[in-house]
């Protein structure tokens, strides 16, 4: 049993613990937005924000992410515009979209630890989230226009 | 996928009826509307003739089953294509839109079920939505438009010369009254679908939307805000969650399993066998163990507890290294010939030299980010057994079915609702993970979701072939090149649905093969004996990778030996502006040009020539680069679209590549959405780079050693182009549209190889690069 908390509201999950974070955000609070990509932490598919952080919720147990202010993209601004989300827009950034949410969940974290990111933080950052349509061009253009003001 | 099969039988368990004619029930108001005239004959308005009307379904014209308008003034229009990234799901109902006046604010995609009976073909894949439905869409939002245009004529009692649809209204030219398309919506869907000849199309000068690149992806909210529902995400309430043990060699199977540990951890709650079809197994599930749980992390927990015993079967040899071997033997000797100008052994033996070179890609994995996965629920409705998936399929109407067969009962108790593809490259085309989602459900009583794990998708993908591709040019002594031997040696994607197939298929040969355009008096294609040891499967542009890699290297490679600029060999090897019509040439047997007419999609070499002039015009060919840089240029026809690519790369003294910078010139005809060209274009280049850098997947023992994306390498953000440039060839409605979502990755690995040869001298004839830069 363990009581999480994320965007906000308290859930209680009476399974296993050792199952990972981001099954149970998935499969039994019903928040899909959180993407399963590779289970490994190598795609970032699957990242959340705990206590702020970016984190792989793929790599983490649930046990863990107990008690901890849990961020999905669903919660990640209630009306769907943190400058990220809009720097995506207006970049028409996805293709697909579906490792997205991870690749704006990424971003977010950066650019609340480091505002005014360079070029080279912002391909540090990112270098762990995959994305095979191949949408790089466009994500590091997002990432530097939600920097600069959108 | 499967109509691609034109000279064998069509393999059972998939669909291929190329003389449907259906009676259509709109979605627009009543039975009222079944209406005989509904499908617009094709000749009367056709501005160029396609394969679409030999694809399953054909294609399906009528606004009465594509567009809906609400009294408010809401329009519906329905896709019937599956958005897996290319902006398909809002490209072709954007044409209906323009077409019929709608003002794009006011309208709202709806996503077709599988039902090519009432939507027409649903296939997407081959890069056809665009090339077979642009003129479809473009007549039914026509027709629609005529439509609300008489109904207002008549609400005014004036003639229909005197109307005129704009932006969501209806105008009377004289006295300038006004009727709003929601005002016109009952009257007007009530009306027959005008004749053909009625139509007029409009002045593509008046296009609001079409040519534009102004209206973003349908989607674009949804998936920035994490609403987008893919079908990994799709819920049917009450569902369990499963994963599946699959027996790790293909063809073999299960012998027994233990199920006593797995159903001990808490949340599994049953462990079911999933039946198998013998190989090869089509699009059939390969069998195995499912562990059924509350949530999917339970599951596979408890899918790790399994004991299972397997039989690996006769596939259980398959070893990459002895079958690279085996398939360069195949390639040193004479092979089937499957296309024979002129002499080119004699010229080959009369040449001043003969330029030879060996190229091989290994298989790949589609690795879509989502991977396979589907929601089914099988249960008692009435009338009989009901069906209800939710998938990421690119084809629904197939995997409709198939769905039936498995389960024994009528096609009309199967609904399969089209979800978001989270990236499908083909793989997405195999619908063998909705067929065991219906399985499980059937046996639990319960809706199932199926998740793939990235393990479960890599090593048991529908993989891209492999290839050895030898080739022998010989030059003259003015450095010409006389004669040209192509060697290509691949097992086929045929393998997959019929046994023993071991030479490729015309639709593999046509990729690259014996459609090549040179100028080339004694030109000869041979094909390779080569029997398939896994699935083999389409992976974005199928073997235009292995055949483009190797004739476009083959063009640096004479360059560096004549000592010449590559990009001047490679317009000398195009020759003079031609139509090259492989079917005129020896040998060549059911030549394949994409499905599609030969008349309307001629090879053009005039259009090669155009691309590559401009792509190395814009890369500015001729600057001068400092020390370890250089440009690289390849072009490549592939569904029927044309495509050039320079690429600039930078080596260091360590070996590490970086790409500066990419230019792609594209000539796909008249096209829709310039700025989802651009994506495809740019994200062809990333997929080309992880496939030149990176990908592979070998065998050994049979399976896989690769299993994510720690062993099978894709391109990050930290090794990707992130400067690329496409220059789209501006094309009226007189030029037909061509692909968008393939074309543009087969000439990025030989222009990227050539311009790393051009700043190192180091040819790469062996993908992936890997470590081959490493000094």
């Amino acid at each position: 049993m363990v009581t999480l908390k994320v965007n906000g509201q308290d859930h209680v999950y009476d399974g296993d613990t050792a199952v990972p974070l981001l099954w149970v955000i998935r499969d039994e609070l019903g928040l899909t937005g959180t993407k399963f990509g590779c289970g490994k932490g190598l795609c970032g598919s699957c990242t959340v924000h705990l206590d702020g952080v970016a984190v792989r919720s793929c790599q983490m147990a649930v046990s863990e992410a107990g008690g901890k202010a849990i961020v999905t993209i669903e919660g990640l601004d209630p009306e769907g515009n943190h400058p990220v989300q809009r720097a995506w827009r207006e970049t028409s950034a996805p293709q697909c979209g579906y490792c997205h949410a991870g690749q704006i969940m990424q971003a977010a974290a950066l650019l609340a630890a480091t505002p005014k990111p360079s070029d080279s933080d912002i391909l540090t950052a990112m270098a762990g989230n995959i994305c095979r349509c191949g949408c790089y061009q466009r994500i590091a253009e997002a990432v530097r226009l939600a920097s600069t003001g959108v | 996928m499967t109509h691609m099969f034109e000279t064998i039988a069509i393999p059972p368990g998939c669909v291929a009826n190329v003389s449907r004619r259906f009676v259509m029930k709109g979605i627009v108001g009543s039975g009222a509307l079944v209406i005989g005239a509904s499908i617009l004959p094709r000749p009367a308005m056709s501005a160029w003739s396609t394969g679409a009307g030999k694809m399953p379904g054909g294609t399906i014209n009528d606004p009465h089953v594509y567009v809906a308008i609400d009294p408010s003034g809401l329009v519906t229009i329905i896709t019937n294509r599956s958005e897996m990234g290319t902006g398909v799901r809002t490209s072709l109902p954007m044409i209906v839109a323009d077409e019929m006046e709608a003002d794009w604010s006011r309208v709202r995609v709806a996503q077709a079920p599988g039902d090519e009976k009432k939507y027409g073909n649903q296939d997407t894949d081959g890069s056809r939505s665009v090339r077979h439905w642009v003129e479809p869409m473009r007549q039914c939002g026509a027709a629609m438009r005529a439509m609300l245009e008489q109904a207002a004529a008549t609400r005014w009692g004036v003639a229909v010369a005197e109307v005129r649809a704009e932006n969501h209204k209806v105008v009377h030219l004289g006295s300038g009254n006004m009727l709003g398309y929601g005002e016109l919506a009952r009257a007007a869907s009530a009306l027959p679908t005008p004749s053909a000849d009625s139509l007029k199309l409009k002045d593509p000068r008046n296009f609001r939307y079409i040519g534009t690149g102004s209206i973003p992806i349908v989607d674009l909210h949804d998936i920035t805000t994490g609403k987008a529902t893919y079908g990994i995400d799709a819920k049917i309430p009450g569902m369990k969650f499963a994963v599946i043990a699959r027996p790790p060699v293909v063809g073999g199977k299960l012998v027994s399993f233990d199920a006593t540990e797995a159903l001990k951890v808490p949340g599994v709650e049953k462990v079911v066998e999933v039946r198998a079809w013998p190989w090869p197994s089509k699009f059939m599930p390969v069998g195995g163990v499912a562990v059924i749980a509350r949530n999917t992390g339970c599951a596979i927990i408890g899918r790790d507890k399994l004991k299972v015993v397997w039989d690996n079967g006769p596939n259980a040899g398959y070893d990459s290294v002895a079958f690279r071997r085996q398939m360069e033997q195949t390639a040193a000797n004479a092979c089937k010939v499957v296309r024979n100008d002129g002499d080119a052994e004699g010229a080959l033996k009369s040449a001043a030299r003969v330029v030879t070179a060996q190229y091989y890609v290994p298989h790949l994995a589609h690795a879509s980010m989502e991977p396979p996965t589907a929601v089914v629920n099988v249960f008692q409705g009435k009338p009989g057994t009901q069906c209800v998936a939710y998938a990421p399929t690119q084809s629904p109407g197939g995997c409709r079915d198939d769905l039936a067969k498995v389960l024994d009962i009528p096609v009309e108790n199967v609904t399969v609702n089209v979800t978001l593809l989270g990236g499908g490259f083909g793989r997405k085309s195999k619908w063998d993970y909705v067929l065991e989602a219906a399985l499980l459900s059937k046996a639990t009583g319960a809706p199932i979701k199926v998740v793939w794990t990235r393990e479960d998708d890599i090593l048991h993908d529908f993989y891209h072939t492999v290839s050895v591709e030898r080739i022998d040019a010989g030059v003259d002594a003015s450095g010409k090149v006389i004669g040209w031997r192509h060697r290509s040696v691949a097992p086929t994607i045929k393998s997959t649905f019929q046994a023993g197939a071991d030479y490729e298929a015309p639709f593999e040969l046509g990729m690259g093969l014996v459609d090549n355009p040179f100028n080339i008096p004694n030109l000869r294609c041979e094909n390779g004996r080569c029997e398939a040891h896994t699935r083999i499967g389409w992976f974005r542009s199928v073997s235009n990778i292995p055949h483009a890699f190797a004739v476009q290297s083959m063009v640096g490679e004479i360059a560096a030996a004549l000592g010449r600029d590559p990009k001047d060999v490679l317009l000398e090897l195009l020759g003079p502006d031609r139509i090259v019509d492989p079917r005129k040439s020896p040998d060549v047997a059911d030549y394949w040009n994409y499905g599609d007419p030969f008349e309307t999609y001629p090879i053009d070499t005039g259009r090669l020539r155009r691309v590559t002039e401009i792509a190395a015009e814009q890369a500015g060919w001729d600057k001068p680069l400092p020390k370890g840089e250089g440009l690289g240029i390849a072009v490549h026809r592939s569904f029927l679209t044309y495509v050039a690519t320079v690429a600039h790369v930078a080596v260091d003294d360590k070996g590490t590549l970086r790409i500066p910078r990419v230019d792609t010139a594209i000539d796909c005809g008249f096209h829709v959405n310039p700025e989802r060209i651009r994506s495809q274009i740019e994200g062809a280049a990333v997929m080309g780079l992880s496939l030149t850098k990176h990908g592979k997947i070998t065998f050994k023992d049979g399976r896989p050693e690769q299993s994510n994306f720690d062993g099978f390498g894709v391109a990050r953000i930290d090794d990707a182009p992130l400067d690329v440039r496409v220059h789209i060839v501006p094309a009226n409605w007189d030029v037909p549209s061509s692909g968008v979502g393939e074309p543009g990755l087969p000439p990025f690995a030989p222009a990227l190889c050539n311009a790393i040869f051009a700043a190192t001298g180091k040819r790469i004839r062996s993908l992936p690069i890997g470590d081959q830069l490493k000094t």
